[in-house]
């Protein structure tokens, strides 16, 4: 493997006087899938939205294929054409055509022509499998389908790195499957995904490393293997026994 | 309507009780020559309050979103910006700004070298588009930040900068909850504008003045006057009213 795809070295960020991420050190390398768990508050959204630059963290290195992230527009234009990112909330655009979410992006800030763009955006739909939902706007879809036209949206800007936050967490539980489903087959095509979810399944099936978070630090990182059988840490083990019972 | 005609009606009754000797609407009765000429007089004004009431309100609309962008910023420097602009425009009355832009800008104006007149006109204007700017941006920050917080990031992640954001995110989001506010923020102007007359700007209102000078027929003149306005803002209204009816309809589709 070449150099790492994200590389999180020492990171430490504050809100106002509150200690959020703790001494983050995390490697992702390119291809690789890491899930990241851990209870709620335990700063999972926040360091994937510092990964992407959707926060600042005030300590520390974070650095993309190599790259370090600094606060010049430079450098924040850099990381968002190489990071896509799918939230918990879908966040489509909802004034516009599923088709016209998906092009915004390369339109205006690739300077792709509408055909290309168009052209891209049916494709990507195809992969999440929704081809024929085009021209409908979002409030018009169910929420996984909603949830893979973002995911659609995301790859659209052919980003190298796809971050998921909970993005199953807000959807019946019906349509949890198909969600998961695309998000397995991208990790088949090689996709390199930081992905926070309680969906232990899934990580059982695409993990490379398990990450588990508490009170902002990482408790415990590995290989799902270990990380499933023999957990290290005390708070590890109940937090998984906790969510493994449902 | 019913409304409508509850509002004229004070001034039906007022029209009724003058018949009598001492009340003369022979003034601006347009059977008469001279009264035919009065109420043309008068009427003429009509163009003058509806341009500077417009051109101001342009100005406003495009300065408004200028001022509530910084009152959207994280930074604090921005945000400080913002509340200075709004308070300080806010609290000061219309006449005196209006006297300040007219006597006293020109004369700013020529000591940096600049040598642009102020006339009635435009003095209007600039007043009235000051005064007004610092409403439309309150209205302006109320809409975008009624805009969940997720769009725009979606928006940064899909690469937009933070005029395209603005531009293709949040503003086609904001504008139903900005427009029919923006609209109303239309009466105020047209209202204030009576203003424009101080400073010998001929419309509605000085038109009357100088009528009621030559005529001395207050009470017919200015009933003309009150029912000019509140004719043009009944108007208004109406058209806001049926902005909000779209834009709700919009809203539940
Ligand atoms: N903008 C903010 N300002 C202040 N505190 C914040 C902010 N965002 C998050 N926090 C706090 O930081 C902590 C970590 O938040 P974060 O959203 O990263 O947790 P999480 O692990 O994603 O939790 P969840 O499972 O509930 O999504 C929480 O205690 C939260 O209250
Ligand atoms: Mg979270």
């Amino acid at each position: 493997m070449s150099q790492a795809a994200i590389e999180m070295i020492g990171v430490n960020k504050w809100f106002d006087t509150f200690h959020v991420l703790k001494n983050i050190d995390l490697k992702v390398g390119s291809g690789e899938k890491v899930v990241i768990c851990g209870p709620s508050g335990s700063g999972k959204s926040t360091v994937v939205r510092c990964i992407n630059k959707l926060e600042k963290h005030q300590e520390g290195i974070i650095r993309l294929g190599g790259v370090e992230l600094t606060n010049d527009p430079k450098s924040v234009e850099a990381i968002r054409s190489e990071v896509g990112m799918v939230f918990q909330q879908f966040n489509l655009f909802p004034h516009l055509s599923v088709l016209e979410n998906l092009t915004l992006g390369p339109i205006k800030a690739r300077g792709l022509s509408r055909k290309d763009a168009e052209e891209r955006a049916r494709h990507y739909l195809e992969r999440v499998r929704i081809p024929d939902q085009a021209d409908k706007r979002p409030a018009q879809l169910s929420g996984g389908q909603q949830q893979r036209v973002a995911i659609a949206r995301s790859l659209c800007m052919e980003p190298k790195v796809l971050l998921f936050d909970e993005p199953t967490s807000a959807l019946d539980p019906e349509m949890i499957s198909e969600v998961l489903d695309v998000m397995v087959s991208l990790a088949e095509d090689g996709m390199t995904m930081v992905v926070v979810t309680h969906e232990m399944g899934f990580a059982r099936k695409v993990a490379d490393k398990m990450v588990f978070m508490d009170a902002g630090e990482i408790v415990e990182q590995g290989p799902p293997e270990h990380f499933f059988t023999k957990p290290k840490s005390e708070r590890c083990r109940t937090f998984l026994s906790q969510i493994l019972q449902h | 309507m019913k409304r409508t005609v509850f509002m004229l009606l004070p001034l039906l009754v007022l029209a009724g009780c003058s018949s009598s000797s001492t009340w003369g609407w022979y003034v601006i009765d347009p059977r008469s020559e001279t009264g035919w000429i009065n109420v043309k007089f008068l009427l003429s004004g009509m163009g003058d309050t509806i341009l500077i009431s417009v051109i101001a309100a342009v100005i406003s609309i495009a300065l408004g979103l200028l001022v509530a962008l910084p009152g959207l910023s994280t930074k604090r420097g921005w945000r400080i910006v913002n509340r200075v602009y709004v308070e300080l425009v806010r609290s000061i009355p219309l006449l005196p700004m209006l006297f300040w832009v007219f006597y006293g800008l020109p004369i700013i104006f020529r000591s940096m070298g600049i040598n642009v007149p102020i006339d009635p006109f435009w003095g209007a204007i600039i007043t009235l588009a000051l005064s007004d700017s610092a409403f439309t941006a309150e209205i302006y920050r109320a809409g975008i930040q009624s805009i969940a917080k997720g769009q725009s990031e979606a928006a940064q992640t899909v690469g937009l900068n933070y005029f395209q954001t603005m531009r293709y995110v949040i503003l086609p989001q904001a504008i139903r909850r900005i427009l029919p506010p923006l609209a109303n923020q239309f009466i105020y102007i047209v209202k204030m504008s009576a203003f424009a007359s101080v400073i010998g700007m001929q419309e509605l209102t000085r038109r009357a003045n100088e009528l009621v000078v030559t005529e001395y027929r207050p009470l017919e003149i200015y009933t003309l006057l009150v029912l000019e306005y509140l004719v043009l803002v009944l108007i208004i209204s109406a058209g806001v009213r049926w902005l909000e009816r779209r834009m709700g309809a919009d809203e539940r589709q």
